[in-house]
Protein backbone atom coordinates (compact mmCIF):
# COMPACT_ATOMS: atom_id res chain seq x y z
CA UNK A 1 0.00 0.00 0.00
CA UNK A 2 1.59 3.22 -0.95
CA UNK A 3 1.16 7.02 0.63
CA UNK A 4 3.27 9.11 -1.80
CA UNK A 5 4.64 11.91 0.12
CA UNK A 6 3.48 15.49 -1.90
CA UNK A 7 -0.43 14.51 -1.63
CA UNK A 8 -3.00 15.40 0.99
CA UNK A 9 -5.40 12.92 2.04
CA UNK A 10 -9.11 13.10 4.01
CA UNK A 11 -9.88 10.70 6.84
CA UNK A 12 -12.65 9.24 3.74
CA UNK A 13 -9.00 8.36 1.83
CA UNK A 14 -9.37 10.71 -1.22
CA UNK A 15 -6.34 12.44 -1.76
CA UNK A 16 -5.57 16.17 -3.51
CA UNK A 17 -2.43 16.89 -5.67
CA UNK A 18 -2.50 20.61 -5.40
CA UNK A 19 -1.63 21.99 -9.13
CA UNK A 20 -1.77 26.13 -8.22
CA UNK A 21 -5.51 26.78 -8.01
CA UNK A 22 -6.72 23.58 -9.32
CA UNK A 23 -6.94 20.12 -6.85
CA UNK A 24 -6.57 16.90 -8.54
CA UNK A 25 -8.62 14.28 -6.73
CA UNK A 26 -8.86 10.85 -6.56
CA UNK A 27 -8.93 7.80 -3.84
CA UNK A 28 -5.69 6.13 -2.19
CA UNK A 29 -4.32 2.94 -2.72
CA UNK A 30 -5.73 1.51 0.76
CA UNK A 31 -9.49 2.94 -0.44
CA UNK A 32 -9.13 0.86 -3.80
CA UNK A 33 -8.13 -2.05 -2.05
CA UNK A 34 -10.27 -2.05 0.48
CA UNK A 35 -12.97 -1.57 -2.16
CA UNK A 36 -12.09 -4.07 -4.14
CA UNK A 37 -12.77 -4.43 -8.50
CA UNK A 38 -14.38 -1.29 -8.96
CA UNK A 39 -16.89 -1.30 -11.65
CA UNK A 40 -18.49 1.81 -12.10
CA UNK A 41 -17.87 5.40 -10.52
CA UNK A 42 -19.98 8.25 -10.78
CA UNK A 43 -18.81 11.62 -10.90
CA UNK A 44 -20.47 15.02 -11.12
CA UNK A 45 -20.92 17.38 -15.02
CA UNK A 46 -17.83 20.12 -15.26
CA UNK A 47 -19.38 22.92 -13.56
CA UNK A 48 -20.63 21.36 -10.74
CA UNK A 49 -19.95 23.18 -7.61
CA UNK A 50 -18.71 20.70 -4.67
CA UNK A 51 -18.19 21.41 -0.92
CA UNK A 52 -15.51 20.40 1.33
CA UNK A 53 -16.88 17.01 3.33
CA UNK A 54 -19.93 16.47 1.01
CA UNK A 55 -19.94 13.78 -1.17
CA UNK A 56 -19.40 14.10 -4.86
CA UNK A 57 -19.80 10.89 -6.46
CA UNK A 58 -20.41 7.42 -5.82
CA UNK A 59 -18.02 4.28 -6.64
CA UNK A 60 -19.33 1.25 -6.88
CA UNK A 61 -16.64 -2.08 -6.70
CA UNK A 62 -18.43 -5.82 -7.08
CA UNK A 63 -19.52 -5.87 -3.59
CA UNK A 64 -19.79 -2.77 -1.91
CA UNK A 65 -20.82 1.20 -3.16
CA UNK A 66 -19.17 4.10 -1.37
CA UNK A 67 -19.77 7.60 -1.58
CA UNK A 68 -16.99 9.81 -2.50
CA UNK A 69 -16.39 13.17 -0.76
CA UNK A 70 -15.18 16.38 -1.46
CA UNK A 71 -10.95 17.68 0.10
CA UNK A 72 -11.98 20.66 -0.89
CA UNK A 73 -14.60 23.57 -2.19
CA UNK A 74 -14.53 24.60 -5.33
CA UNK A 75 -15.92 23.85 -9.09
CA UNK A 76 -15.31 20.75 -11.01
CA UNK A 77 -13.37 21.79 -13.85
CA UNK A 78 -12.13 18.60 -15.27
CA UNK A 79 -13.39 14.90 -15.10
CA UNK A 80 -11.24 11.47 -15.94
CA UNK A 81 -13.13 10.91 -19.05
CA UNK A 82 -11.19 7.34 -18.95
CA UNK A 83 -13.24 6.12 -16.01
CA UNK A 84 -16.46 5.42 -17.82
CA UNK A 85 -15.25 2.59 -19.95
CA UNK A 86 -12.42 1.41 -17.45
CA UNK A 87 -13.72 2.30 -13.89
CA UNK A 88 -10.88 -0.58 -12.76
CA UNK A 89 -8.50 1.92 -13.70
CA UNK A 90 -8.89 2.73 -10.10
CA UNK A 91 -7.53 -0.16 -9.14
CA UNK A 92 -4.45 -0.23 -11.42
CA UNK A 93 -2.98 3.30 -10.85
CA UNK A 94 -5.25 5.23 -8.09
CA UNK A 95 -2.86 8.21 -7.83
CA UNK A 96 -2.16 8.35 -11.41
CA UNK A 97 -4.62 7.60 -14.37
CA UNK A 98 -7.39 6.89 -11.94
CA UNK A 99 -7.60 10.25 -10.54
CA UNK A 100 -11.48 11.39 -11.01
CA UNK A 101 -11.99 15.03 -10.75
CA UNK A 102 -10.33 18.39 -10.91
CA UNK A 103 -11.83 21.49 -8.57
CA UNK A 104 -10.84 24.97 -8.87
CA UNK A 105 -10.35 25.67 -5.30
CA UNK A 106 -12.51 28.30 -4.27
CA UNK A 107 -10.79 29.23 -0.47
CA UNK A 108 -7.60 27.14 -0.65
CA UNK A 109 -7.13 27.76 3.64
CA UNK A 110 -9.62 24.76 3.61
CA UNK A 111 -6.40 22.72 2.53
CA UNK A 112 -5.34 23.14 6.08
CA UNK A 113 -8.32 20.99 7.31
CA UNK A 114 -6.72 17.82 5.43
CA UNK A 115 -4.20 14.98 6.11
CA UNK A 116 -0.18 15.15 5.47
CA UNK A 117 1.21 11.56 4.14
CA UNK A 118 2.59 10.95 7.81
CA UNK A 119 -1.01 11.41 9.31
CA UNK A 120 -2.65 9.22 6.70
CA UNK A 121 -0.29 6.46 7.07
CA UNK A 122 -1.32 6.56 10.82
CA UNK A 123 -5.00 6.35 10.05
CA UNK A 124 -4.78 3.73 7.64
CA UNK A 125 -1.91 1.65 9.81
CA UNK B 1 -16.68 -14.18 21.04
CA UNK B 2 -13.34 -14.56 19.48
CA UNK B 3 -13.04 -14.56 15.92
CA UNK B 4 -11.59 -17.92 15.08
CA UNK B 5 -9.64 -19.46 12.44
CA UNK B 6 -9.60 -22.46 10.38
CA UNK B 7 -7.09 -24.83 9.80
CA UNK B 8 -5.97 -22.73 6.49
CA UNK B 9 -5.68 -19.35 7.95
CA UNK B 10 -2.09 -19.64 7.56
CA UNK B 11 -2.62 -20.80 3.90
CA UNK B 12 -4.48 -18.30 3.41
CA UNK B 13 -2.35 -15.03 4.32
CA UNK B 14 0.52 -16.81 2.96
CA UNK B 15 -1.51 -16.32 -0.64
CA UNK B 16 -2.33 -12.95 -0.04
CA UNK B 17 -5.92 -13.57 1.11
CA UNK B 18 -7.71 -10.35 2.11
CA UNK B 19 -9.41 -11.71 5.54
CA UNK B 20 -12.49 -10.59 7.21
CA UNK B 21 -14.84 -11.77 10.16
CA UNK B 22 -17.62 -13.61 8.99
CA UNK B 23 -20.00 -15.75 10.93
CA UNK B 24 -17.35 -15.70 13.80
CA UNK B 25 -14.53 -16.78 11.56
CA UNK B 26 -11.88 -14.91 9.91
CA UNK B 27 -12.47 -15.86 6.04
CA UNK B 28 -10.95 -15.04 2.70
CA UNK B 29 -13.01 -12.60 1.30
CA UNK B 30 -10.50 -12.07 -1.79
CA UNK B 31 -6.97 -13.33 -3.29
CA UNK B 32 -6.32 -11.01 -6.37
CA UNK B 33 -9.75 -9.71 -7.17
CA UNK B 34 -13.34 -10.94 -6.75
CA UNK B 35 -14.13 -10.39 -11.21
CA UNK B 36 -10.73 -12.26 -11.76
CA UNK B 37 -11.54 -15.56 -9.12
CA UNK B 38 -15.41 -15.39 -10.38
CA UNK B 39 -14.12 -15.51 -13.62
CA UNK B 40 -11.97 -18.49 -13.01
CA UNK B 41 -14.05 -20.84 -11.48
CA UNK B 42 -16.48 -20.61 -14.47
CA UNK B 43 -14.11 -21.12 -17.23
CA UNK B 44 -11.44 -23.62 -15.12
CA UNK B 45 -11.17 -24.24 -11.90
CA UNK B 46 -10.98 -22.55 -8.41
CA UNK B 47 -10.69 -24.43 -4.69
CA UNK B 48 -12.56 -22.61 -1.81
CA UNK B 49 -12.44 -22.80 1.77
CA UNK B 50 -15.96 -23.42 3.24
CA UNK B 51 -14.87 -24.89 6.75
CA UNK B 52 -16.91 -22.19 8.39
CA UNK B 53 -20.30 -24.60 7.36
CA UNK B 54 -21.88 -26.32 10.01
CA UNK B 55 -21.61 -29.99 10.58
CA UNK B 56 -23.99 -31.99 12.39
CA UNK B 57 -24.12 -36.03 12.14
CA UNK B 58 -27.33 -37.84 13.17
CA UNK B 59 -26.97 -41.24 14.15
CA UNK B 60 -29.72 -44.03 15.60
CA UNK B 61 -32.45 -45.84 14.61
CA UNK B 62 -35.11 -42.25 14.57
CA UNK B 63 -32.52 -40.82 12.79
CA UNK B 64 -34.77 -40.67 9.41
CA UNK B 65 -38.01 -39.76 11.59
CA UNK B 66 -36.07 -36.95 13.08
CA UNK B 67 -34.83 -35.80 9.35
CA UNK B 68 -38.56 -35.81 8.28
CA UNK B 69 -39.52 -34.02 11.16
CA UNK B 70 -37.12 -31.22 10.90
CA UNK B 71 -36.73 -30.52 7.57
CA UNK B 72 -39.27 -30.15 4.79
CA UNK B 73 -37.77 -32.17 1.83
CA UNK B 74 -38.77 -36.33 1.71
CA UNK B 75 -35.19 -37.96 3.56
CA UNK B 76 -37.08 -40.99 2.78
CA UNK B 77 -36.26 -40.55 -1.03
CA UNK B 78 -32.64 -40.22 0.14
CA UNK B 79 -30.37 -43.41 -1.10
CA UNK B 80 -27.15 -43.81 1.02
CA UNK B 81 -24.43 -42.43 -0.41
CA UNK B 82 -26.85 -39.66 -2.12
CA UNK B 83 -27.57 -35.80 -1.02
CA UNK B 84 -30.20 -33.89 -0.85
CA UNK B 85 -31.04 -30.11 -0.74
CA UNK B 86 -33.64 -29.12 2.09
CA UNK B 87 -34.73 -26.49 4.53
CA UNK B 88 -35.70 -26.45 8.24
CA UNK B 89 -39.08 -24.11 8.96
CA UNK B 90 -40.57 -22.55 12.11
CA UNK B 91 -44.30 -23.53 12.51
CA UNK B 92 -45.51 -20.34 10.79
CA UNK B 93 -43.66 -21.30 7.64
CA UNK B 94 -40.48 -19.33 8.39
CA UNK B 95 -36.77 -20.31 7.45
CA UNK B 96 -34.40 -21.80 10.20
CA UNK B 97 -32.13 -22.35 7.98
CA UNK B 98 -31.40 -24.26 4.11
CA UNK B 99 -29.11 -27.26 4.51
CA UNK B 100 -27.66 -30.09 2.79
CA UNK B 101 -28.26 -33.81 4.39
CA UNK B 102 -25.80 -36.23 3.09
CA UNK B 103 -26.44 -40.04 4.09
CA UNK B 104 -24.17 -42.33 4.94
CA UNK B 105 -24.61 -46.37 5.74
CA UNK B 106 -24.82 -45.51 9.06
CA UNK B 107 -25.94 -41.90 9.95
CA UNK B 108 -26.73 -38.67 8.03
CA UNK B 109 -24.85 -35.83 7.94
CA UNK B 110 -26.29 -32.18 8.33
CA UNK B 111 -24.34 -29.35 6.90
CA UNK B 112 -25.89 -25.53 7.70
CA UNK B 113 -24.53 -22.34 7.43
CA UNK B 114 -22.11 -20.97 9.68
CA UNK B 115 -23.96 -18.03 10.66
CA UNK B 116 -26.87 -19.87 11.76
CA UNK B 117 -25.23 -22.60 13.61
CA UNK B 118 -26.14 -22.04 16.78
CA UNK B 119 -29.47 -21.17 16.14
CA UNK B 120 -29.78 -24.04 14.24
CA UNK B 121 -27.87 -26.53 16.92
CA UNK B 122 -30.81 -25.44 19.06
CA UNK B 123 -33.44 -25.70 16.93
CA UNK B 124 -32.75 -29.77 16.31
CA UNK B 125 -31.64 -30.04 19.77
CA UNK B 126 -35.23 -28.29 21.18
CA UNK B 127 -37.07 -31.07 18.61
CA UNK B 128 -34.79 -33.87 19.13
CA UNK B 129 -36.59 -37.61 19.44
CA UNK B 130 -35.49 -40.82 21.04
CA UNK B 131 -33.02 -42.96 19.21
CA UNK B 132 -31.60 -40.07 17.95
CA UNK B 133 -27.70 -39.27 18.76
CA UNK B 134 -27.04 -35.46 17.39
CA UNK B 135 -23.46 -34.54 17.91
CA UNK B 136 -22.22 -31.51 16.40
CA UNK B 137 -18.94 -31.99 14.56
CA UNK B 138 -18.30 -28.22 13.65
CA UNK B 139 -14.97 -27.60 14.75
CA UNK B 140 -13.37 -31.26 13.52
CA UNK B 141 -14.08 -30.76 10.23
CA UNK B 142 -12.87 -29.01 6.97
CA UNK B 143 -14.83 -27.76 4.24
CA UNK B 144 -12.93 -27.46 0.69
CA UNK B 145 -15.32 -27.04 -2.41
CA UNK B 146 -13.44 -27.63 -5.46
CA UNK B 147 -15.27 -25.85 -8.36
CA UNK B 148 -15.17 -25.07 -12.27
CA UNK B 149 -14.82 -27.05 -15.58
CA UNK B 150 -11.42 -28.48 -14.64
CA UNK B 151 -12.57 -29.53 -10.98
CA UNK B 152 -12.33 -33.17 -11.97
CA UNK B 153 -9.72 -33.37 -14.07
CA UNK B 154 -7.96 -31.35 -11.11
CA UNK B 155 -9.20 -34.27 -8.34
CA UNK B 156 -8.82 -37.28 -10.29
CA UNK B 157 -5.11 -36.90 -10.31
CA UNK B 158 -5.31 -37.32 -6.56
CA UNK B 159 -7.28 -39.84 -5.84
CA UNK B 160 -7.89 -43.40 -7.20
CA UNK B 161 -11.82 -43.21 -7.18
CA UNK B 162 -13.30 -43.03 -10.57
CA UNK B 163 -15.18 -39.74 -10.58
CA UNK B 164 -17.34 -40.42 -12.95
CA UNK B 165 -18.99 -42.49 -10.51
CA UNK B 166 -20.02 -39.55 -8.37
CA UNK B 167 -23.34 -38.75 -10.00
CA UNK B 168 -24.49 -34.45 -9.08
CA UNK B 169 -25.87 -34.83 -5.44
CA UNK B 170 -24.16 -38.07 -4.65
CA UNK B 171 -20.94 -38.80 -2.87
CA UNK B 172 -18.50 -41.46 -1.71
CA UNK B 173 -15.87 -42.20 0.94
CA UNK B 174 -12.11 -42.28 -0.52
CA UNK B 175 -8.58 -41.36 -0.14
CA UNK B 176 -7.55 -38.52 -2.22
CA UNK B 177 -4.07 -37.10 -1.19
CA UNK B 178 -3.24 -39.67 1.02
CA UNK B 179 -6.10 -38.91 3.32
CA UNK B 180 -9.54 -40.49 3.89
CA UNK B 181 -12.15 -37.87 3.38
CA UNK B 182 -15.60 -37.46 1.91
CA UNK B 183 -16.28 -36.45 -1.51
CA UNK B 184 -19.54 -34.84 -2.61
CA UNK B 185 -20.64 -33.59 -6.03
CA UNK B 186 -21.93 -30.51 -4.72
CA UNK B 187 -21.82 -26.92 -4.83
CA UNK B 188 -22.69 -23.44 -4.98
CA UNK B 189 -21.51 -22.13 -8.06
CA UNK B 190 -23.39 -24.17 -10.97
CA UNK B 191 -20.21 -25.14 -12.21
CA UNK B 192 -18.87 -29.08 -12.09
CA UNK B 193 -17.18 -29.24 -8.77
CA UNK B 194 -16.85 -31.06 -5.65
CA UNK B 195 -16.85 -30.46 -1.89
CA UNK B 196 -14.51 -32.19 -0.16
CA UNK B 197 -14.92 -32.99 4.27
CA UNK B 198 -11.98 -33.96 6.08
CA UNK B 199 -10.57 -33.86 9.47
CA UNK B 200 -8.63 -30.05 10.26
CA UNK B 201 -5.49 -32.16 10.93
CA UNK B 202 -5.55 -33.34 7.35
CA UNK B 203 -6.70 -29.74 5.29
CA UNK B 204 -3.39 -28.14 5.12
CA UNK B 205 -1.82 -31.50 3.17
CA UNK B 206 -5.30 -31.39 0.89
CA UNK B 207 -5.46 -27.90 0.22
CA UNK B 208 -1.54 -27.80 -1.36
CA UNK B 209 -2.22 -31.22 -3.20
CA UNK B 210 -5.44 -29.65 -5.12
CA UNK B 211 -3.30 -26.63 -5.96
CA UNK B 212 -0.37 -28.66 -6.96
CA UNK B 213 -2.80 -31.01 -9.41
CA UNK B 214 -4.72 -27.87 -10.68
CA UNK B 215 -1.61 -25.54 -11.63
CA UNK B 216 -2.00 -27.06 -14.90
CA UNK B 217 -5.46 -25.31 -14.91
CA UNK B 218 -4.06 -22.58 -13.38
CA UNK B 219 -5.90 -23.29 -10.13
CA UNK B 220 -6.41 -20.34 -8.22
CA UNK B 221 -8.18 -19.81 -4.29
CA UNK B 222 -11.36 -17.82 -4.59
CA UNK B 223 -12.81 -15.97 -1.80
CA UNK B 224 -16.17 -15.17 -0.28
CA UNK B 225 -16.59 -12.40 -2.49
CA UNK B 226 -17.01 -14.76 -6.12
CA UNK B 227 -18.63 -17.12 -4.40
CA UNK B 228 -21.49 -14.68 -3.67
CA UNK B 229 -21.32 -13.42 -7.10
CA UNK B 230 -20.86 -17.00 -8.24
CA UNK B 231 -24.33 -18.34 -6.53
CA UNK B 232 -26.06 -15.06 -7.40
CA UNK B 233 -25.75 -15.63 -11.29
CA UNK B 234 -27.30 -19.13 -10.46
CA UNK B 235 -30.06 -17.32 -8.14
CA UNK B 236 -28.84 -19.75 -5.60
CA UNK B 237 -30.24 -18.51 -2.25
CA UNK B 238 -28.38 -16.68 0.67
CA UNK B 239 -29.95 -17.29 3.85
CA UNK B 240 -29.99 -13.86 5.36
CA UNK B 241 -30.10 -12.07 1.96
CA UNK B 242 -32.69 -14.26 0.42
CA UNK B 243 -34.64 -16.21 3.06
CA UNK B 244 -34.74 -16.06 6.25
CA UNK B 245 -37.65 -16.46 9.54
CA UNK B 246 -40.17 -14.06 7.50
CA UNK B 247 -39.78 -15.64 4.25
CA UNK B 248 -41.47 -19.11 3.29
CA UNK B 249 -40.06 -21.82 0.80
CA UNK B 250 -42.87 -21.86 -1.34
CA UNK B 251 -42.80 -17.59 -2.33
CA UNK B 252 -38.83 -18.41 -2.11
CA UNK B 253 -39.15 -20.86 -4.72
CA UNK B 254 -38.19 -23.51 -3.17
CA UNK B 255 -41.35 -25.11 -3.59
CA UNK B 256 -39.59 -28.46 -4.98
CA UNK B 257 -37.48 -29.19 -2.20
CA UNK B 258 -41.03 -28.68 -0.12
CA UNK B 259 -42.65 -32.02 0.56
CA UNK B 260 -46.24 -31.18 1.75
CA UNK B 261 -47.52 -34.69 1.37
CA UNK B 262 -44.20 -36.70 3.02
CA UNK B 263 -46.16 -36.79 5.84
CA UNK B 264 -46.16 -34.99 9.21
CA UNK B 265 -43.30 -32.13 9.47
CA UNK B 266 -42.62 -29.09 11.43
CA UNK B 267 -44.32 -26.12 9.47
CA UNK B 268 -46.29 -28.44 7.29
CA UNK B 269 -49.64 -26.52 8.11
CA UNK B 270 -48.50 -23.13 7.66
CA UNK B 271 -47.43 -24.25 4.40
CA UNK B 272 -50.21 -25.94 3.25
CA UNK B 273 -52.49 -22.90 4.22
CA UNK B 274 -50.04 -20.68 2.61
CA UNK B 275 -50.34 -22.78 -0.69
CA UNK B 276 -54.30 -22.98 -0.58
CA UNK B 277 -54.30 -18.99 -0.02
CA UNK B 278 -52.07 -18.54 -2.76
CA UNK B 279 -49.11 -17.26 -2.83
CA UNK B 280 -48.57 -12.92 -2.31
CA UNK B 281 -45.34 -12.59 -3.52
CA UNK B 282 -42.35 -14.67 -5.20
CA UNK B 283 -38.51 -14.58 -5.37
CA UNK B 284 -37.50 -13.10 -8.93
CA UNK B 285 -34.76 -12.26 -10.65
CA UNK B 286 -33.95 -9.13 -12.00
CA UNK B 287 -31.21 -7.32 -14.47
CA UNK B 288 -30.81 -3.78 -15.22
CA UNK B 289 -28.95 -1.87 -18.11
CA UNK B 290 -26.22 0.00 -17.86
CA UNK B 291 -23.86 1.16 -14.90
CA UNK B 292 -26.91 0.19 -12.24
CA UNK B 293 -26.23 -1.78 -9.77
CA UNK B 294 -28.68 -3.31 -7.26
CA UNK B 295 -27.48 -3.94 -3.41
CA UNK B 296 -29.52 -5.91 -0.55
CA UNK B 297 -32.36 -3.17 0.94
CA UNK B 298 -32.66 -1.11 -1.91
CA UNK B 299 -36.20 -0.19 -2.62
CA UNK B 300 -38.37 -1.78 -5.70
CA UNK B 301 -40.75 -0.05 -7.20
CA UNK B 302 -43.18 -0.15 -10.00
CA UNK B 303 -45.32 2.48 -11.70
CA UNK B 304 -44.52 4.80 -9.21
CA UNK B 305 -45.52 2.35 -5.90
CA UNK B 306 -42.80 0.69 -3.73
CA UNK B 307 -43.62 -2.82 -4.11
CA UNK B 308 -40.83 -5.18 -2.48
CA UNK B 309 -37.08 -4.72 -1.67
CA UNK B 310 -33.95 -5.98 -3.07
CA UNK B 311 -33.14 -9.28 -1.66
CA UNK B 312 -29.51 -9.63 -3.45
CA UNK B 313 -27.40 -7.87 -5.91
CA UNK B 314 -23.87 -7.20 -7.52
CA UNK B 315 -22.37 -6.52 -10.67
CA UNK B 316 -22.58 -9.78 -12.42
CA UNK B 317 -19.02 -10.28 -13.60
CA UNK B 318 -20.32 -13.13 -16.52
CA UNK B 319 -22.93 -10.75 -17.97
CA UNK B 320 -21.16 -7.57 -17.25
CA UNK B 321 -24.37 -5.94 -15.90
CA UNK B 322 -25.98 -5.51 -12.85
CA UNK B 323 -28.19 -8.61 -11.36
CA UNK B 324 -30.45 -8.96 -8.26
CA UNK B 325 -33.23 -10.49 -6.88
CA UNK B 326 -36.28 -9.41 -4.54
CA UNK B 327 -39.97 -10.33 -3.74
CA UNK B 328 -42.36 -9.03 -5.86
CA UNK B 329 -46.36 -8.87 -5.38
CA UNK B 330 -47.23 -12.25 -8.03
CA UNK B 331 -49.02 -9.82 -10.30
CA UNK B 332 -45.23 -8.55 -10.83
CA UNK B 333 -43.12 -11.52 -11.00
CA UNK B 334 -43.46 -12.49 -15.29
CA UNK B 335 -40.61 -12.16 -17.28
CA UNK B 336 -40.96 -9.19 -18.84
CA UNK B 337 -42.53 -6.98 -15.76
CA UNK B 338 -40.52 -3.31 -15.82
CA UNK B 339 -39.58 -2.66 -12.58
CA UNK B 340 -37.66 0.25 -11.13
CA UNK B 341 -34.96 -0.16 -8.17
CA UNK B 342 -34.30 2.95 -5.86
CA UNK B 343 -30.27 3.83 -6.09
CA UNK B 344 -29.15 6.69 -4.73
CA UNK B 345 -32.67 8.47 -5.03
CA UNK B 346 -32.93 8.00 -8.60
CA UNK B 347 -35.41 5.04 -9.70
CA UNK B 348 -33.99 3.31 -12.14
CA UNK B 349 -35.29 0.28 -15.16
CA UNK B 350 -35.17 -3.15 -14.13
CA UNK B 351 -36.44 -5.92 -15.90
CA UNK B 352 -37.68 -9.30 -14.08
CA UNK B 353 -35.72 -11.56 -16.48
CA UNK B 354 -34.89 -15.55 -16.90
CA UNK B 355 -33.27 -17.33 -14.24
CA UNK B 356 -30.28 -18.89 -13.69
CA UNK B 357 -29.16 -14.92 -14.63
CA UNK B 358 -26.01 -17.38 -16.10
CA UNK B 359 -26.66 -19.88 -18.57
CA UNK B 360 -23.14 -22.02 -19.99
Amino acid sequence: MTVPEDLLYTNEHEWVRVEGDVAVVGITDYAQGELGDVVFVELPAVGTAVKQADAFGTIEAVKAVSDLFAPASGEVVEVNPLLTDAPETVNKDPYGEGWMVKVRLSSAGELANLLKADAYKQLVG
Amino acid sequence: METRKTALYDVHQQAGAKLVEFAGYYMPIQYRGIIEEHRRVRTTVGLFDVSHMGEFIVKGPNAEAFLQKITINDVSKVDVRQVQYSAMCYPEGGIVDDLLIYRFPDHYLMVVNAANLDKDWEWANRHLIGGVTLTNESDRYSLLALQGPMAQKTLQKLTALDLNKIDYYWLDEAEAAGVPMMISRTGYTGELGYELMMPNESAVKVWKAVMAAGAEFDIEPIGLGARDTLRLEMKYCLYGNDIDQTTNPLEAGLGWITKLNKGEFISREALLQIKAAGLKRKLIGFDMPGRAFPRHGYAIYSGGERVGVVTSGTFSPSLEKGIGTGYVPVELAAVGTPLEIEIRNSRMPATVCETPFYKK
